[in-house]
């Protein structure tokens, strides 16, 4: 047993030892420590560095507040968690736990240089001394940030661990298990509904489990505590649950909980949950979330050794852990005193109780006499002595000016307390100052929610318990055995006699604000408290500012001369504490991340060597390379042997939606730019669609399958945003046609087959339909059976060459390709993919929407007037089209570019200009849109958008690369057989 | 993440179901009407919203639903959808909201 460990107190097991590593050390603890009160108990207060200054920190909370004891929990390979609170991390066997910001360790840490130049660092240090000059960014300011920078090391290895995620339901979701909470689910339990009661914590229960002498209704607190949690436990409509914490409140009552299911647990098996995201839809929310205390701001607050009153008060009464041998308490807050009372209680020495404040209640005055405490009135601590761990303080008279020292190995502060609006903030609630708690609490809430219990104010265990039943629904009142829970003063600016500029009194302990720096962003002119938190970064570090906001907000106040609630509060954020990103991914990892659709046809792709490139969502061959090929060679491969014989091309994932109804045709015509009325039943026309703004949005080959049916196609990528704008203004604008829309893209498998031999490739598989040249020409479609089955087969191209299009219910779709595919050996057949289907549509001119047009170019810039109808009274687009500048000169137009050298092939996205000599910036034409090696045609090919590129034909323009200038011709963006001769193999 | 009422469904539903789509209420010209606008008309058709603070009317797309556009009122400065009302009903009262917002308080007094 420890020397600080107290026999007989707290709620742990001391007769189970448990053996942990800090720093690579070895301590042992108790089954139900945390590592920072296992870390008290053998008397170690030293746990971290701190971030600007590396100043020794020791622990100064016990919970999640906690802004100095931060660790990294070591569970092996890719399993290192960061910034853990060592007051929050249950101890278990074998817990490997390594403290931050420091090397080469705790107690000797280089970095602390820092510290003695810590006039160099002052508010806005970031801003003002990494500015200029801008080459120093990559060599001096960045290394240097990253590595002072230092709130433990990212993670280097892929978590191997399993997070799920949970959907919930409840009437009553309440956060936050101490007294209040735990009496609302007692009285919300009655009346059947679900009801859902979390806790952050391992054990509920909050300031019950560290107030053993409390008495409730005349039954100690522990006993109460019990009872209560078997009953609620019992009530099979209320679900409990601990080591969850609620970090973020949304919409309609909507609250994010994130539960740590194995955190605590030795030897956690790999492929177990470890955490799991609750998302729950509450009918009510109850915030009981309790109060933080505030530190006090005095010189040396920082000392290890220097903690909040109430942490002292947790170790003692819920782990059994004294803090010190000889303990100083300093506060300007009746609690403490009760803090003071259990500490002395429990065998400690009390060196004084040093209160800021003249007047103290008689009663506190009593206990403290009564155990032999002395009080030392308005009188403040002024300095810290002790190098890692406090030894003694110098307590200051103002009125007499005494400075007398007093040794002690802990110093106990409390300047008030912070009711927790974390949660309710998150909801948008309203908020309001309270001048004589010297806190905001709520005001009018947003959602369906109440603040009840010490985040509302009332402080006090028999006001929590009483306000949870009657936010229950009940209406009980409860009687405790509790001293007054009393008053304070919020006082920044302690009495001091040193000059507030030479003293080291910290605001912000865990991004090192002092109460100088927030006093120098005020003079330097930040005024709004979101800007001095900004610039000093008070509250922006893991912590969120949890013990420094408040502190911070009234020393601002007094420097801008404004009252506390004339400056306002910095907005709280979620998460409320810092959360995992396997939280928040959940099961949406690796291949789910973002689901890849895959074609009936990509298994066989896969089987012979395709590579692969996402579009959109949709994977897709994007060449096969054969032994030694790269992507050059077997795309040039492909494209010969497309033009030459015959090849086979998966368009499975073109968009396809059928356009149904007696107003087909009609709904059709707004739609698209080009006319449909007149297109004959098994007709198909290229289809270019605008926006209302008159600029081109998808494209593609519609098919008229009935007088009031078509069978239309959209590009791979555009297939869900062409089917909501259809959906659009059918339902809003045209709602008076008779149409349905339905999107079939994954019903049909579309498989390409282009080349000289198409038609005698697919002959002998084809019935029903004449294939011949004469009756089934270019541009229509015919219905019958291929292998077998159902077929829309389109003869269409997308190459220049003769070419159809097989649309076959999907799950045909592999069995039709492999048919054709064995059967096209007689023709040398060549499976080829996007990239060749990009180059042999180049070689033709035709666009790619989104690669070639960029939602600024229109069907003329296009050079595609002929696809907009100008009989129509009225489609999409059509007023926009004469607004002046769509018809004003020098647009940028879309034309071809011939590279003067031939074997030269531009770069996509490359600028052009008109002289290459002109002074930077240069007055830039227009750029690359598509450029390729042309195997075809032995050289480069490119299209690019132009300004006035109509009337530059024969032009040589100038693409100004980093070595070079590349010289180009402009012209018609046709290359291959411009008159189309080749469509007309028989 | 909203709740959201649709008009079609008749039910409240997760907003992951739906889909924003811009503010409500401008209609589109009939074809007569955009051949006699002047282009100043048509721009401000096209481009210029009100973008309102408070109460704003706007539409909805209950995509992974019921496939139905609606209109909503949805105030902009608490988030609170106040009503959410058919596609093609005319744009909201002062009155009528007034109305739903009290139906609304109602609703949560007797929760
Ligand atoms: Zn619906």
């Amino acid at each position: 047993m420890s020397a600080f460990r107290k026999t007989g107190r707290g709620r742990v097991d001391a007769s189970k030892v448990i053996n942990f590593t800090f720093d690579g050390k070895s301590y042992q603890g108790v089954q139900g420590d945390t590592v920072a009160s296992a870390l008290l108990a053998n008397g170690n207060h030293l746990m971290g560095r701190s971030f600007k200054y590396h100043r020794p920190r020791g622990v100064l909370g016990a919970g999640w507040e906690e802004p100095n004891a931060l660790i990294a929990v070591d569970r092996g390979k890719g399993r290192v968690t960061p910034n853990v609170r060592a007051t929050t991390q249950e101890i278990y066997e074998g817990l490997k736990a390594e403290s931050q910001n420091r090397s080469p360790n705790l107690k000797f840490d280089m970095g602390a240089f820092n510290n003695a130049f810590s006039m160099f660092f002052p508010a806005g240090f970031y801003n003002k001394t990494f500015m200029w000059p801008k080459s120093f960014w990559d060599k001096v300011y960045e290394p240097f940030i990253r590595n002072m920078a230092g709130l433990g090391p990212a993670p280097d290895a892929d978590d191997p661990d399993v997070y799920a995620s949970v959907y919930g339901h409840c009437e009553t979701l309440i956060i936050g298990a101490g007294p209040a909470g735990i009496a609302a689910a007692l009285a919300a339990a009655k009346n059947g509904e679900r009801i859902i009661l979390v806790d952050e914590n391992a054990q509920m229960g909050g300031s019950l489990l560290s107030t053993p002498s409390i008495e409730i209704d005349g039954k100690p607190a522990g006993k109460w505590l019990e009872t209560s949690l078997k009953a609620l436990a019992k009530a099979e409509n209320v679900t409990l649950m601990t080591r969850t914490t609620a970090t973020g409140y949304y919409h309609d009552n909507f609250v994010a909980l994130a539960e740590r299911i194995t955190h605590h647990v030795p030897n956690a098996e790999i492929g177990k949950v470890r955490e799991a995201l609750h998302r729950i839809r509450a009918g009510k929310v109850i915030l009981a979330q309790g109060g933080i205390e505030r530190p006090l701001v005095f010189n040396g607050n920082d000392r290890p050794g220097v903690m909040l009153a109430s942490a002292a008060q947790t170790y003692l009464g819920e782990y059994g852990v004294a803090v010190g041998n000889e303990v100083a308490v300093f506060t300007s807050h009746d609690s403490a005193y009760q803090a003071a009372f259990d500490v002395a209680d429990a065998n400690t020495r009390i060196a004084a109780i040093i209160d800021v404040r003249g007047t103290i209640r008689d009663d506190l005055i009593m206990g403290a006499t009564e155990r032999g405490i002395k009080v030392i009135k308005s009188a403040a601590i002024t300095k810290t002595f002790g190098k890692l761990r406090v030894k003694a303080c110098e307590v200051y008279e103002p009125e007499s000016g005494n400075k007398t020292k007093l040794n002690c190995d802990a110093i106990l502060m409390s300047g008030g307390w912070t009711p927790s609006l974390h949660l309710w903030s998150h909801s948008k609630g309203g908020i309001k100052w309270d001048a004589d708690l010297a806190a905001y609490i709520p005001d009018a809430p947003n959602e369906n929610a109440v603040c009840i219990g010490a985040c509302n104010g009332d402080f006090g265990i028999a006001a929590a318990l009483s306000a949870g039943h009657k936010a229950g629904g009940g209406r009980k009142t409860y009687k405790t055995n509790e001293t007054d829970f009393g008053t304070g003063l919020v006082l920044s600016s302690l009495p001091s006699y040193l000059d507030s500029s030479k003293q080291k009194a910290f605001v912000d302990f865990q991004n090192d604000v002092t109460e100088k720096d927030i006093k120098l962003a005020v003079s330097e002119g930040f005024k709004s408290i979101e800007h001095v938190k900004r610039y000093t970064t008070n509250g922006m570090a893991t912590d969120q500012g949890k013990t420094s906001n408040l502190n911070a907000l009234e020393i601002a106040s007094k420097a801008v001369g404004k009252p506390i609630e004339k400056v306002g509060l910095t907005t709280f954020r979620p998460p409320y504490t810092p959360t995992t990103f396997g939280t928040f991914t959940g099961y949406r990892d690796n291949e789910l991340f973002d689901p890849t659709r895959k074609t009936p046809i990509d298994p066989w792709a896969e089987a012979n060597g395709a590579a692969f490139e996402p579009v959109g969502h949709w994977r897709r061959a994007w060449y096969f390379p054969k032994e030694g090929e790269d992507m050059h060679a077997a795309v040039a491969r492909e494209c010969k042997a497309t033009r030459d014989s015959l090849g086979i091309f998966d368009a499975s994932t073109l968009g396809k939606i059928e356009v149904v109804g007696p107003d087909a045709a009609k709904f059709m015509n707004l739609m698209y730019t080009n006319p449909w009325s007149k297109l004959p039943v098994l007709g198909c026309r290229y289809g270019l669609m605008c926006r209302e703004d008159g600029y081109i949005y998808d494209d593609g080959v519609v098919g008229r399958m009935a007088e009031d049916r078509f069978h239309v196609t959209t590009t791979t990528g555009g297939a869900p945003r062409v089917y909501r704008h259809m959906e659009d203004y059918l339902q809003t604008e045209f709602p008076e046609l008779d149409v349905w829309l339905t999107s079939t893209t994954e019903q049909w498998a579309v498989i390409a087959i282009n080349g000289p031999n198409a038609r005698k490739l697919i002959e002998p598989f084809v019935e029903g339909i004449d294939l011949s040249a004469d009756s089934f020409p270019h541009m229509t479609l015919r219905e019958g059976k291929i292998c077998g089955v159902p077929t829309r087969l389109f003869r269409v191209s997308f190459t220049g060459e003769l070419g159809f299009e097989i649309n076959v219910p999907a799950h045909y779709g592999r069995m039709v390709w492999e048919t054709l595919f064995e059967e096209g050996q007689k023709y040398d057949i060549c499976p080829y993919g996007t990239e060749t289907m990009h180059v042999l549509r180049a070689e033709k001119g035709f666009i790619i929407v989104g690669q070639d047009t960029d939602g600024t170019v229109t069907a003329h810039d296009a050079g595609m007037s002929w696809a907009v109808s100008k009989k129509k009274r009225d489609f999409v687009g059509k007023r926009s089209l004469a607004r002046p500048d769509l018809v004003a000169e020098g647009r940028k137009q879309l034309i071809g570019l011939l590279t003067e050298d031939s074997k030269e092939v531009l770069e996509e996205g490359a600028q052009i200009v008109e002289d290459p000599n002109q002074p930077i910036p240069m007055d830039m034409l227009g750029h690359v849109t598509s450029s390729y090696w042309s195997e075809s045609l032995g050289r480069s090919i490119a299209m690019a958008v132009v300004r006035d590129g109509f009337n530059r034909m024969g032009e040589t323009l100038n693409i100004p690369m980093p070595d070079k200038v590349i010289k180009a011709k402009v012209v018609k963006p046709v290359f291959y057989d411009p008159k189309g001769e080749r469509l007309n193999v028989v | 993440m909203f709740e959201i009422h649709c008009p079609y469904c008749n039910e409240k539903r997760p907003e992951i179901e739906f889909a924003y789509a811009g503010e409500a209420h401008y209609v589109r010209p009939t074809a007569k009407e955009q051949s006699e606008m002047s282009d100043e008309d048509w721009s401000r058709y096209m481009f210029i919203r009100d973008n309102k603070r408070g109460e704003h009317a706007e539409r909805w797309w209950h995509n992974a639903g019921c496939n139905m556009f609606f209109n909503a009122i949805r105030n902009t400065v608490t988030d609170k959808f106040v009503m959410t009302y058919k596609m093609g009903l005319p744009p909201r009262t002062d009155k009528q909201i007034d109305a739903a917002r009290r139906t609304d308080a109602k609703e949560k007094a007797s929760s």
